[in-house]
Protein backbone atom coordinates (compact mmCIF):
# COMPACT_ATOMS: atom_id res chain seq x y z
CA UNK A 1 0.00 0.00 0.00
CA UNK A 2 1.38 3.37 -1.03
CA UNK A 3 -0.21 6.76 -1.49
CA UNK A 4 0.03 8.70 -4.72
CA UNK A 5 -1.18 12.20 -5.50
CA UNK A 6 -0.91 14.68 -8.34
CA UNK A 7 -2.12 18.13 -9.29
CA UNK A 8 -1.98 20.13 -12.51
CA UNK A 9 -2.90 23.80 -12.92
CA UNK A 10 -4.10 24.07 -16.48
CA UNK A 11 -3.98 27.85 -16.68
CA UNK A 12 -0.92 29.41 -15.12
CA UNK A 13 0.75 28.23 -11.96
CA UNK A 14 0.03 27.68 -8.29
CA UNK A 15 1.56 26.71 -4.96
CA UNK A 16 2.20 23.12 -6.00
CA UNK A 17 4.84 22.64 -3.29
CA UNK A 18 2.36 23.53 -0.58
CA UNK A 19 -0.48 21.63 -2.21
CA UNK A 20 1.49 18.44 -2.73
CA UNK A 21 2.84 18.57 0.84
CA UNK A 22 -0.68 18.93 2.15
CA UNK A 23 -2.00 16.01 0.06
CA UNK A 24 0.87 13.69 0.95
CA UNK A 25 0.48 14.59 4.62
CA UNK A 26 -3.14 13.40 4.39
CA UNK A 27 -1.92 10.13 2.82
CA UNK A 28 0.74 9.44 5.42
CA UNK A 29 -1.20 6.44 6.78
CA UNK A 30 -0.75 4.73 3.39
CA UNK A 31 3.03 4.73 3.75
CA UNK A 32 5.36 6.32 6.28
CA UNK A 33 8.71 5.01 4.95
CA UNK A 34 9.67 7.68 2.46
CA UNK A 35 8.12 10.59 0.62
CA UNK A 36 8.90 11.94 -2.81
CA UNK A 37 7.88 14.88 -4.95
CA UNK A 38 8.31 15.64 -8.64
CA UNK A 39 7.43 19.30 -9.04
CA UNK A 40 7.35 21.27 -12.28
CA UNK A 41 8.22 24.96 -12.28
CA UNK A 42 8.29 27.39 -15.17
CA UNK A 43 11.02 26.31 -17.58
CA UNK A 44 13.88 28.64 -18.47
CA UNK A 45 15.14 28.39 -22.05
CA UNK A 46 18.37 26.43 -22.56
CA UNK A 47 18.69 25.80 -18.87
CA UNK A 48 18.39 22.53 -16.98
CA UNK A 49 17.87 21.74 -13.35
CA UNK A 50 19.62 18.63 -12.11
CA UNK A 51 18.88 17.01 -8.76
CA UNK A 52 21.31 14.34 -7.64
CA UNK A 53 22.62 12.64 -4.53
CA UNK A 54 26.01 11.11 -3.76
CA UNK A 55 25.06 9.01 -0.70
CA UNK A 56 22.10 7.45 1.09
CA UNK A 57 20.87 8.88 4.38
CA UNK A 58 21.85 5.69 6.18
CA UNK A 59 25.43 5.96 4.84
CA UNK A 60 25.99 8.91 7.16
CA UNK A 61 25.88 6.58 10.14
CA UNK A 62 28.61 4.36 8.69
CA UNK A 63 32.33 4.70 8.03
CA UNK A 64 34.87 6.98 9.66
CA UNK A 65 35.41 9.16 6.62
CA UNK A 66 31.93 9.30 5.11
CA UNK A 67 31.72 13.11 5.28
CA UNK A 68 35.06 13.43 3.50
CA UNK A 69 33.96 10.76 0.99
CA UNK A 70 30.80 12.70 0.21
CA UNK A 71 32.85 15.82 -0.48
CA UNK A 72 35.21 13.83 -2.70
CA UNK A 73 32.34 12.27 -4.63
CA UNK A 74 30.77 15.66 -5.20
CA UNK A 75 34.09 17.08 -6.39
CA UNK A 76 34.43 14.15 -8.83
CA UNK A 77 30.92 14.75 -10.14
CA UNK A 78 31.71 18.46 -10.58
CA UNK A 79 34.88 17.63 -12.48
CA UNK A 80 33.10 15.13 -14.72
CA UNK A 81 30.43 17.66 -15.54
CA UNK A 82 33.06 20.21 -16.53
CA UNK A 83 34.80 17.53 -18.62
CA UNK A 84 31.54 16.89 -20.48
CA UNK A 85 31.16 20.58 -21.27
CA UNK A 86 28.49 21.43 -18.68
CA UNK A 87 28.25 25.06 -17.63
CA UNK A 88 27.16 25.12 -13.97
CA UNK A 89 25.17 28.29 -13.31
CA UNK A 90 24.43 27.76 -9.64
CA UNK A 91 24.44 25.03 -7.03
CA UNK A 92 22.63 24.45 -3.75
CA UNK A 93 23.01 21.73 -1.16
CA UNK A 94 19.55 20.69 0.05
CA UNK A 95 21.15 18.20 2.46
CA UNK A 96 24.71 17.07 2.96
CA UNK A 97 24.27 14.38 0.30
CA UNK A 98 21.70 15.85 -2.13
CA UNK A 99 22.21 18.79 -4.47
CA UNK A 100 20.39 20.99 -6.92
CA UNK A 101 22.33 22.39 -9.87
CA UNK A 102 21.22 24.86 -12.53
CA UNK A 103 23.21 24.18 -15.64
CA UNK A 104 23.57 24.60 -19.38
CA UNK A 105 24.33 21.61 -21.57
CA UNK A 106 23.72 20.81 -25.21
CA UNK A 107 25.37 17.39 -25.53
CA UNK A 108 24.15 13.81 -25.16
CA UNK A 109 22.04 13.60 -21.99
CA UNK A 110 22.38 9.84 -21.61
CA UNK A 111 26.19 10.01 -21.84
CA UNK A 112 26.29 12.76 -19.23
CA UNK A 113 24.00 10.82 -16.89
CA UNK A 114 26.01 7.61 -17.29
CA UNK A 115 29.30 9.44 -16.71
CA UNK A 116 28.06 11.03 -13.49
CA UNK A 117 26.43 7.88 -12.15
CA UNK A 118 29.66 5.97 -12.58
CA UNK A 119 30.88 7.85 -9.49
CA UNK A 120 30.32 5.73 -6.38
CA UNK A 121 27.06 6.58 -4.60
CA UNK A 122 26.04 9.11 -7.24
CA UNK A 123 22.50 8.91 -8.58
CA UNK A 124 20.77 11.51 -10.69
CA UNK A 125 17.27 11.98 -9.33
CA UNK A 126 16.15 14.13 -12.24
CA UNK A 127 17.23 16.34 -15.10
CA UNK A 128 14.71 18.67 -16.65
CA UNK A 129 13.88 22.17 -17.74
CA UNK A 130 11.03 22.42 -15.24
CA UNK A 131 11.22 19.16 -13.25
CA UNK A 132 12.63 19.07 -9.75
CA UNK A 133 12.57 15.65 -8.15
CA UNK A 134 13.03 15.36 -4.42
CA UNK A 135 12.78 12.18 -2.37
CA UNK A 136 14.01 11.17 1.02
CA UNK A 137 13.14 9.12 4.07
CA UNK A 138 10.45 10.50 6.36
CA UNK A 139 6.93 11.84 6.00
CA UNK A 140 5.74 14.70 3.82
CA UNK A 141 6.43 17.41 6.39
CA UNK A 142 9.96 16.19 7.06
CA UNK A 143 10.94 15.96 3.39
CA UNK A 144 9.16 19.14 2.39
CA UNK A 145 10.81 21.04 5.25
CA UNK A 146 14.24 19.58 4.58
CA UNK A 147 14.18 20.57 0.91
CA UNK A 148 12.23 23.84 1.33
CA UNK A 149 9.38 22.79 -0.95
CA UNK A 150 6.64 24.82 0.74
CA UNK A 151 7.66 27.90 -1.25
CA UNK A 152 7.69 26.06 -4.59
CA UNK A 153 5.51 27.73 -7.19
CA UNK A 154 4.84 25.70 -10.31
CA UNK A 155 2.42 24.32 -12.85
CA UNK A 156 2.06 20.70 -11.80
CA UNK A 157 3.47 18.00 -9.58
CA UNK A 158 3.21 14.38 -8.55
CA UNK A 159 4.04 12.81 -5.21
CA UNK A 160 4.26 9.55 -3.33
CA UNK A 161 4.24 8.24 0.22
CA UNK A 162 5.81 4.82 0.33
CA UNK A 163 5.11 1.69 2.29
CA UNK A 164 8.03 -0.51 1.30
CA UNK A 165 6.83 -4.03 0.50
CA UNK A 166 9.31 -5.57 -1.89
CA UNK A 167 12.48 -3.50 -1.75
CA UNK A 168 14.58 -1.50 0.69
CA UNK A 169 13.75 1.61 2.63
CA UNK A 170 16.23 4.03 1.10
CA UNK A 171 16.28 6.94 -1.31
CA UNK A 172 17.07 4.88 -4.38
CA UNK A 173 13.94 2.76 -3.82
CA UNK A 174 11.76 5.79 -3.10
CA UNK A 175 9.43 7.30 -5.69
CA UNK A 176 9.05 9.27 -7.94
CA UNK A 177 11.29 7.73 -10.58
CA UNK A 178 12.81 9.84 -13.27
CA UNK A 179 12.38 8.22 -16.71
CA UNK A 180 16.14 8.30 -17.38
CA UNK A 181 17.40 9.84 -19.60
CA UNK A 182 14.28 11.74 -20.72
CA UNK A 183 14.18 15.24 -19.37
CA UNK A 184 11.08 16.20 -17.40
CA UNK A 185 9.45 12.73 -17.17
CA UNK A 186 8.66 11.25 -13.74
CA UNK A 187 6.50 8.38 -12.46
CA UNK A 188 4.84 7.43 -9.16
CA UNK A 189 3.20 4.07 -8.59
CA UNK A 190 0.98 2.24 -6.13
CA UNK A 191 0.87 -1.53 -6.48
CA UNK A 192 2.95 -4.57 -7.31
CA UNK A 193 4.35 -5.62 -10.67
CA UNK A 194 4.60 -9.38 -10.92
CA UNK A 195 6.65 -9.53 -14.13
CA UNK A 196 9.28 -7.13 -12.81
CA UNK A 197 12.31 -9.38 -13.33
CA UNK A 198 11.30 -10.48 -16.82
CA UNK A 199 10.56 -6.89 -17.79
CA UNK A 200 13.76 -5.64 -16.24
CA UNK A 201 15.92 -8.23 -18.00
CA UNK A 202 14.34 -7.39 -21.36
CA UNK A 203 14.92 -3.67 -20.87
CA UNK A 204 18.47 -4.15 -19.57
CA UNK A 205 19.24 -6.06 -22.76
CA UNK A 206 18.12 -2.99 -24.63
CA UNK A 207 20.66 -0.90 -22.73
CA UNK A 208 18.56 0.69 -20.01
CA UNK A 209 19.89 1.21 -16.51
CA UNK A 210 18.14 0.30 -13.25
CA UNK A 211 19.38 1.85 -10.02
CA UNK A 212 17.14 0.02 -7.54
CA UNK A 213 15.34 -3.28 -7.05
CA UNK A 214 12.00 -1.51 -6.76
CA UNK A 215 9.34 -2.76 -9.18
CA UNK A 216 8.05 0.78 -9.75
CA UNK A 217 11.26 1.71 -11.52
CA UNK A 218 10.23 -0.69 -14.30
CA UNK A 219 7.32 1.60 -15.21
CA UNK A 220 9.58 4.63 -15.61
CA UNK A 221 12.11 2.70 -17.69
CA UNK A 222 9.34 1.01 -19.71
CA UNK A 223 7.80 4.37 -20.62
CA UNK A 224 11.23 5.83 -21.38
CA UNK A 225 11.92 2.90 -23.72
CA UNK A 226 8.60 3.35 -25.51
CA UNK A 227 9.14 7.08 -25.93
CA UNK A 228 12.65 6.38 -27.14
CA UNK A 229 11.04 4.44 -29.99
CA UNK A 230 8.83 7.40 -30.83
CA UNK A 231 5.60 6.23 -29.12
CA UNK A 232 3.55 9.04 -27.60
CA UNK A 233 2.83 9.04 -23.88
CA UNK A 234 -0.81 7.99 -24.01
CA UNK A 235 -0.14 5.05 -26.36
CA UNK A 236 2.79 3.93 -24.24
CA UNK A 237 0.58 4.00 -21.15
CA UNK A 238 -2.18 2.04 -22.90
CA UNK A 239 0.35 -0.56 -24.03
CA UNK A 240 1.64 -0.84 -20.47
CA UNK A 241 -1.73 -2.20 -19.31
CA UNK A 242 -1.16 -5.30 -21.42
CA UNK A 243 2.57 -5.63 -20.97
CA UNK A 244 2.91 -4.97 -17.24
CA UNK A 245 1.48 -7.69 -14.99
CA UNK A 246 0.14 -7.21 -11.52
CA UNK A 247 -2.07 -4.75 -9.74
CA UNK A 248 -1.11 -1.13 -10.13
CA UNK A 249 -2.21 2.44 -10.50
CA UNK A 250 0.44 4.86 -11.63
CA UNK A 251 0.74 8.53 -12.46
CA UNK A 252 3.22 10.00 -14.92
CA UNK A 253 4.11 13.63 -15.53
CA UNK A 254 5.95 15.32 -18.38
CA UNK A 255 6.78 18.97 -18.99
CA UNK A 256 3.19 19.73 -20.03
CA UNK A 257 1.13 16.61 -19.35
CA UNK A 258 -0.21 14.56 -16.49
CA UNK A 259 -1.40 11.01 -17.05
CA UNK A 260 -2.78 8.13 -15.01
CA UNK A 261 -3.28 4.43 -15.74
CA UNK A 262 -5.17 1.82 -13.77
CA UNK A 263 -4.69 -1.91 -14.25
CA UNK A 264 -7.40 -4.19 -15.63
CA UNK A 265 -8.25 -5.58 -12.19
CA UNK A 266 -8.80 -2.07 -10.75
CA UNK A 267 -7.33 -3.30 -7.51
CA UNK A 268 -5.56 -0.08 -6.54
CA UNK A 269 -7.49 3.07 -5.75
CA UNK A 270 -7.53 6.42 -7.51
CA UNK A 271 -9.90 9.35 -7.12
CA UNK A 272 -10.06 12.16 -9.66
CA UNK A 273 -11.29 15.73 -9.36
CA UNK A 274 -11.39 17.76 -12.54
CA UNK A 275 -12.52 21.28 -13.39
CA UNK A 276 -11.57 23.83 -16.06
CA UNK A 277 -8.54 25.07 -14.15
CA UNK A 278 -7.32 22.17 -12.08
CA UNK A 279 -7.06 18.39 -12.12
CA UNK A 280 -6.25 16.61 -8.88
CA UNK A 281 -5.60 12.88 -8.47
CA UNK A 282 -5.06 10.98 -5.25
CA UNK A 283 -5.26 7.49 -3.83
CA UNK A 284 -7.88 8.71 -1.38
CA UNK A 285 -10.34 11.55 -1.46
CA UNK A 286 -9.16 12.71 1.94
CA UNK A 287 -6.02 14.03 0.21
CA UNK A 288 -8.04 16.05 -2.30
CA UNK A 289 -10.16 17.43 0.55
CA UNK A 290 -7.03 18.70 2.26
CA UNK A 291 -6.75 21.33 -0.49
CA UNK A 292 -10.43 21.58 -1.50
CA UNK A 293 -12.43 21.59 1.73
CA UNK A 294 -15.65 22.68 -0.01
CA UNK A 295 -18.01 20.18 -1.66
CA UNK A 296 -16.75 18.98 -5.05
CA UNK A 297 -17.58 16.16 -7.47
CA UNK A 298 -15.03 13.38 -7.63
CA UNK A 299 -15.02 9.99 -9.33
CA UNK A 300 -13.07 6.72 -9.56
CA UNK A 301 -11.65 5.83 -12.98
CA UNK A 302 -12.62 2.32 -14.10
CA UNK A 303 -10.43 -0.71 -14.72
CA UNK A 304 -7.97 -0.50 -17.62
CA UNK A 305 -8.48 3.24 -17.90
CA UNK A 306 -5.80 5.64 -19.15
CA UNK A 307 -6.28 9.38 -18.92
CA UNK A 308 -3.93 12.17 -19.93
CA UNK A 309 -4.45 15.83 -19.18
CA UNK A 310 -2.68 18.56 -21.14
CA UNK A 311 -1.67 21.73 -19.40
CA UNK B 1 -26.77 -31.60 -13.64
CA UNK B 2 -24.23 -32.41 -16.33
CA UNK B 3 -26.87 -32.88 -19.03
CA UNK B 4 -28.68 -29.56 -18.61
CA UNK B 5 -28.50 -26.74 -21.17
CA UNK B 6 -26.23 -23.75 -20.55
CA UNK B 7 -29.03 -21.26 -20.09
CA UNK B 8 -31.95 -21.55 -17.76
CA UNK B 9 -30.59 -24.68 -16.25
CA UNK B 10 -31.18 -23.22 -12.84
CA UNK B 11 -34.87 -22.87 -13.72
CA UNK B 12 -34.88 -26.45 -14.87
CA UNK B 13 -33.60 -27.38 -11.46
CA UNK B 14 -36.20 -25.23 -9.74
CA UNK B 15 -33.51 -23.15 -8.09
CA UNK B 16 -35.08 -19.71 -8.60
CA UNK B 17 -37.70 -19.80 -5.96
CA UNK B 18 -36.03 -17.40 -3.56
CA UNK B 19 -38.68 -15.41 -1.71
CA UNK B 20 -38.46 -11.66 -1.41
CA UNK B 21 -38.06 -11.46 2.29
CA UNK B 22 -35.57 -10.29 4.82
CA UNK B 23 -35.34 -7.90 7.68
CA UNK B 24 -34.98 -4.88 5.44
CA UNK B 25 -38.42 -5.39 3.94
CA UNK B 26 -40.16 -5.53 7.28
CA UNK B 27 -41.86 -2.37 8.36
CA UNK B 28 -40.45 -2.10 11.84
CA UNK B 29 -37.29 -0.57 10.42
CA UNK B 30 -39.07 2.35 8.80
CA UNK B 31 -38.42 5.67 10.49
CA UNK B 32 -41.79 6.89 9.25
CA UNK B 33 -43.53 4.26 11.31
CA UNK B 34 -45.27 6.15 14.11
CA UNK B 35 -45.10 3.68 16.95
CA UNK B 36 -41.71 2.25 15.96
CA UNK B 37 -41.82 0.07 18.99
CA UNK B 38 -40.81 -3.22 17.46
CA UNK B 39 -37.12 -2.60 17.34
CA UNK B 40 -35.65 -5.46 19.23
CA UNK B 41 -31.86 -5.29 18.98
CA UNK B 42 -30.35 -5.75 22.42
CA UNK B 43 -28.88 -2.60 23.92
CA UNK B 44 -30.44 -0.38 21.25
CA UNK B 45 -30.96 3.18 22.44
CA UNK B 46 -34.47 4.62 22.68
CA UNK B 47 -34.28 7.55 20.34
CA UNK B 48 -36.75 10.26 19.38
CA UNK B 49 -36.76 10.65 15.60
CA UNK B 50 -37.74 14.32 15.96
CA UNK B 51 -34.79 15.20 18.17
CA UNK B 52 -31.99 16.56 15.97
CA UNK B 53 -28.30 16.63 16.90
CA UNK B 54 -25.44 18.10 14.90
CA UNK B 55 -21.72 17.38 14.80
CA UNK B 56 -19.13 19.53 13.02
CA UNK B 57 -16.47 17.00 12.03
CA UNK B 58 -14.05 19.55 10.59
CA UNK B 59 -11.30 19.31 13.18
CA UNK B 60 -12.34 16.10 14.90
CA UNK B 61 -10.59 12.73 14.88
CA UNK B 62 -12.51 9.77 13.43
CA UNK B 63 -12.85 7.97 16.75
CA UNK B 64 -14.21 11.13 18.41
CA UNK B 65 -16.83 11.62 15.70
CA UNK B 66 -18.07 8.04 16.06
CA UNK B 67 -18.07 8.37 19.84
CA UNK B 68 -20.04 11.61 19.57
CA UNK B 69 -22.68 9.87 17.37
CA UNK B 70 -23.06 7.24 20.07
CA UNK B 71 -23.33 9.86 22.80
CA UNK B 72 -26.07 11.67 20.88
CA UNK B 73 -28.00 8.41 20.39
CA UNK B 74 -27.60 7.68 24.09
CA UNK B 75 -29.17 11.04 24.89
CA UNK B 76 -32.17 10.21 22.67
CA UNK B 77 -31.28 11.96 19.41
CA UNK B 78 -32.89 10.08 16.54
CA UNK B 79 -31.74 12.46 13.80
CA UNK B 80 -28.04 13.30 13.59
CA UNK B 81 -26.41 15.57 11.00
CA UNK B 82 -22.64 15.42 10.43
CA UNK B 83 -21.21 18.59 8.89
CA UNK B 84 -17.84 18.68 7.09
CA UNK B 85 -16.99 14.96 7.08
CA UNK B 86 -14.19 15.82 4.57
CA UNK B 87 -13.88 12.25 3.24
CA UNK B 88 -12.59 10.91 6.55
CA UNK B 89 -12.47 7.14 6.84
CA UNK B 90 -14.68 4.80 8.90
CA UNK B 91 -17.33 7.35 9.84
CA UNK B 92 -20.70 6.09 11.09
CA UNK B 93 -19.56 2.50 11.51
CA UNK B 94 -21.20 -0.12 13.71
CA UNK B 95 -24.50 1.65 14.34
CA UNK B 96 -27.02 -0.94 15.58
CA UNK B 97 -29.90 1.40 16.15
CA UNK B 98 -32.83 3.15 14.57
CA UNK B 99 -31.40 6.47 13.47
CA UNK B 100 -31.72 9.06 10.75
CA UNK B 101 -28.11 9.91 9.94
CA UNK B 102 -27.12 12.61 7.45
CA UNK B 103 -23.63 13.34 6.18
CA UNK B 104 -23.35 16.79 4.70
CA UNK B 105 -20.38 15.89 2.48
CA UNK B 106 -18.23 12.95 1.43
CA UNK B 107 -16.97 9.89 3.26
CA UNK B 108 -13.69 8.02 2.87
CA UNK B 109 -13.12 4.29 3.18
CA UNK B 110 -15.48 1.94 5.02
CA UNK B 111 -18.11 4.63 5.53
CA UNK B 112 -21.07 3.28 7.55
CA UNK B 113 -19.66 -0.25 7.61
CA UNK B 114 -21.31 -2.89 9.83
CA UNK B 115 -24.55 -0.99 10.29
CA UNK B 116 -27.82 -2.59 11.33
CA UNK B 117 -30.85 -0.36 11.27
CA UNK B 118 -30.09 3.30 10.52
CA UNK B 119 -31.38 5.31 7.57
CA UNK B 120 -28.32 7.10 6.22
CA UNK B 121 -28.07 9.87 3.63
CA UNK B 122 -24.70 10.95 2.25
CA UNK B 123 -24.74 14.13 0.19
CA UNK B 124 -21.28 13.63 -1.32
CA UNK B 125 -19.25 10.72 -2.57
CA UNK B 126 -18.12 7.62 -0.67
CA UNK B 127 -14.76 5.84 -0.89
CA UNK B 128 -14.06 2.12 -0.97
CA UNK B 129 -16.12 -0.44 0.96
CA UNK B 130 -19.07 1.75 1.84
CA UNK B 131 -21.68 -0.09 3.97
CA UNK B 132 -19.64 -3.26 4.03
CA UNK B 133 -21.50 -6.00 5.95
CA UNK B 134 -24.63 -3.89 6.28
CA UNK B 135 -27.42 -5.88 7.94
CA UNK B 136 -30.48 -3.67 7.54
CA UNK B 137 -31.68 -0.12 7.09
CA UNK B 138 -31.12 2.16 4.10
CA UNK B 139 -28.12 4.11 2.85
CA UNK B 140 -28.37 6.62 0.01
CA UNK B 141 -25.30 8.17 -1.64
CA UNK B 142 -26.14 11.22 -3.73
CA UNK B 143 -22.91 11.26 -5.79
CA UNK B 144 -20.44 8.55 -6.89
CA UNK B 145 -19.06 5.63 -4.90
CA UNK B 146 -15.72 3.83 -4.89
CA UNK B 147 -15.00 0.14 -5.32
CA UNK B 148 -16.43 -2.74 -3.26
CA UNK B 149 -19.62 -0.77 -2.63
CA UNK B 150 -21.85 -2.93 -0.44
CA UNK B 151 -19.37 -5.78 -0.05
CA UNK B 152 -20.92 -8.75 1.76
CA UNK B 153 -24.13 -6.95 2.72
CA UNK B 154 -26.82 -9.14 4.21
CA UNK B 155 -29.84 -6.86 4.14
CA UNK B 156 -31.20 -3.38 3.66
CA UNK B 157 -31.25 -1.06 0.67
CA UNK B 158 -27.99 0.47 -0.50
CA UNK B 159 -28.39 3.21 -3.08
CA UNK B 160 -25.87 5.19 -5.13
CA UNK B 161 -27.30 7.74 -7.52
CA UNK B 162 -24.02 8.15 -9.43
CA UNK B 163 -21.42 5.69 -10.73
CA UNK B 164 -19.75 3.08 -8.59
CA UNK B 165 -16.32 1.46 -8.92
CA UNK B 166 -15.34 -2.17 -9.30
CA UNK B 167 -16.46 -5.25 -7.39
CA UNK B 168 -19.79 -3.76 -6.32
CA UNK B 169 -21.71 -6.20 -4.13
CA UNK B 170 -18.82 -8.64 -3.95
CA UNK B 171 -19.87 -11.58 -1.77
CA UNK B 172 -23.35 -10.10 -1.37
CA UNK B 173 -25.50 -12.24 0.91
CA UNK B 174 -28.79 -10.37 0.85
CA UNK B 175 -30.42 -6.97 0.58
CA UNK B 176 -30.65 -4.77 -2.49
CA UNK B 177 -28.03 -2.54 -4.09
CA UNK B 178 -29.35 0.13 -6.47
CA UNK B 179 -26.98 2.03 -8.76
CA UNK B 180 -28.25 5.00 -10.76
CA UNK B 181 -25.17 5.14 -13.00
CA UNK B 182 -22.72 2.47 -14.09
CA UNK B 183 -20.76 -0.14 -12.20
CA UNK B 184 -17.20 -1.41 -12.75
CA UNK B 185 -15.68 -4.82 -13.37
CA UNK B 186 -16.33 -7.93 -11.29
CA UNK B 187 -19.57 -6.64 -9.82
CA UNK B 188 -21.36 -9.25 -7.71
CA UNK B 189 -18.32 -11.51 -7.73
CA UNK B 190 -19.24 -14.58 -5.67
CA UNK B 191 -22.70 -13.23 -4.94
CA UNK B 192 -24.73 -15.55 -2.75
CA UNK B 193 -28.10 -13.88 -2.35
CA UNK B 194 -29.78 -10.53 -2.75
CA UNK B 195 -30.18 -8.20 -5.71
CA UNK B 196 -28.14 -5.66 -7.63
CA UNK B 197 -29.98 -3.19 -9.86
CA UNK B 198 -27.78 -1.13 -12.20
CA UNK B 199 -29.54 1.42 -14.38
CA UNK B 200 -26.41 2.23 -16.40
CA UNK B 201 -23.75 -0.08 -17.81
CA UNK B 202 -21.93 -2.94 -16.11
CA UNK B 203 -18.21 -3.66 -16.49
CA UNK B 204 -16.65 -6.93 -17.50
CA UNK B 205 -17.08 -10.24 -15.67
CA UNK B 206 -20.43 -9.32 -14.19
CA UNK B 207 -21.61 -11.88 -11.64
CA UNK B 208 -18.45 -13.95 -11.88
CA UNK B 209 -18.75 -17.18 -9.86
CA UNK B 210 -22.09 -16.17 -8.38
CA UNK B 211 -23.87 -18.84 -6.34
CA UNK B 212 -27.30 -17.25 -6.33
CA UNK B 213 -28.97 -13.86 -6.26
CA UNK B 214 -30.15 -11.72 -9.14
CA UNK B 215 -28.63 -8.86 -11.13
CA UNK B 216 -30.65 -6.40 -13.23
CA UNK B 217 -28.87 -4.10 -15.71
CA UNK B 218 -30.43 -1.22 -17.66
CA UNK B 219 -27.50 -0.47 -20.00
CA UNK B 220 -24.85 -2.56 -21.64
CA UNK B 221 -22.95 -5.42 -20.06
CA UNK B 222 -19.27 -5.56 -21.04
CA UNK B 223 -19.14 -9.31 -20.37
CA UNK B 224 -20.62 -11.93 -18.07
CA UNK B 225 -18.41 -13.81 -15.64
CA UNK B 226 -18.09 -17.55 -15.27
CA UNK B 227 -21.45 -19.18 -14.52
CA UNK B 228 -23.51 -15.98 -14.84
CA UNK B 229 -26.33 -16.49 -17.34
CA UNK B 230 -29.27 -14.40 -18.61
CA UNK B 231 -32.63 -15.01 -17.01
CA UNK B 232 -36.25 -14.01 -17.79
CA UNK B 233 -38.13 -11.31 -15.91
CA UNK B 234 -41.51 -12.26 -14.56
CA UNK B 235 -44.37 -9.90 -13.78
CA UNK B 236 -43.84 -10.13 -10.05
CA UNK B 237 -40.23 -8.98 -10.46
CA UNK B 238 -41.19 -6.09 -12.76
CA UNK B 239 -43.69 -4.81 -10.19
CA UNK B 240 -41.15 -5.22 -7.43
CA UNK B 241 -38.43 -3.42 -9.44
CA UNK B 242 -40.72 -0.49 -10.25
CA UNK B 243 -41.76 -0.23 -6.62
CA UNK B 244 -38.20 -0.49 -5.31
CA UNK B 245 -36.81 2.10 -7.74
CA UNK B 246 -39.70 4.48 -7.09
CA UNK B 247 -38.94 4.38 -3.37
CA UNK B 248 -35.73 6.27 -4.14
CA UNK B 249 -37.08 8.44 -6.97
CA UNK B 250 -35.36 6.31 -9.61
CA UNK B 251 -36.67 4.67 -12.76
CA UNK B 252 -35.19 2.26 -15.31
CA UNK B 253 -34.20 4.11 -18.54
CA UNK B 254 -36.60 2.11 -20.74
CA UNK B 255 -38.92 0.79 -18.08
CA UNK B 256 -38.34 -2.02 -15.60
CA UNK B 257 -39.56 -4.61 -18.12
CA UNK B 258 -36.54 -3.86 -20.36
CA UNK B 259 -33.92 -4.53 -17.70
CA UNK B 260 -31.60 -7.43 -18.44
CA UNK B 261 -31.71 -10.09 -15.77
CA UNK B 262 -28.64 -12.12 -14.85
CA UNK B 263 -28.73 -15.16 -12.59
CA UNK B 264 -26.38 -17.95 -11.57
CA UNK B 265 -26.01 -20.84 -13.99
CA UNK B 266 -25.68 -23.09 -10.93
CA UNK B 267 -22.78 -25.04 -12.32
CA UNK B 268 -20.47 -23.87 -9.56
CA UNK B 269 -22.88 -23.49 -6.69
CA UNK B 270 -22.25 -26.83 -5.02
CA UNK B 271 -18.57 -27.37 -5.50
CA UNK B 272 -18.35 -30.67 -3.66
CA UNK B 273 -20.86 -32.37 -5.96
CA UNK B 274 -19.46 -31.12 -9.26
CA UNK B 275 -18.86 -33.53 -12.09
CA UNK B 276 -15.22 -33.64 -13.24
CA UNK B 277 -15.91 -31.78 -16.50
CA UNK B 278 -17.65 -28.99 -14.63
CA UNK B 279 -14.71 -28.61 -12.33
CA UNK B 280 -12.70 -27.78 -15.43
CA UNK B 281 -14.73 -24.62 -15.80
CA UNK B 282 -13.40 -23.44 -12.47
CA UNK B 283 -9.90 -24.83 -12.43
Amino acid sequence: MCGIAAIIHRNGSGDVGQEMTSMLRALKHRGPDSTGFALYGEATANEYIMRFKVAEQEDLARGFYIHQEIEDRKATVDQRMIDMGVEILSQEAATEYAYRYRLKFDGDMRRLADFIEEVEGAEILSIGEGLELVKDLGDADVVSGQYGLAQFNGTHGIGHTRMATESDVDIRSAHPYWAYPFKDVAVVHNGQLTNYWNGRRALEHRGHRFVSNCDSELIAVYLADKMDQGTDLETAMTDSLDELDGVFTYVVATSDKLGMAKDVMAAKPMVVYEDDNTVVLASEEVAIRSIFPHEIDTFDPYEGEVRVWQR
Amino acid sequence: MATLEDTHKSYGMGMHTEQLRGRSLETFFSVDDQDHGNFTLPDAFHVDMEKIGEIDAQDMEIVDINRQIRELMKSGHGHIVIKNPLAKHSLGVGILNRLRLEFDGSLGYFGCGLIDGPNVTIKGRVGWSCAENMMSGTLVVEKNAGSTFGAAIRGGDLVCRGDVGSRTGIDQKGGTILVGGSTGAFSCFMMQRGRLIVLGNAGKNLGDSMYDGTIYVGGEIASLGVDAVPGDLNKFEIDWLEHKLALYGMAAPNGAARLQKIVAGKQLWNYDNLEPHEKKIIL
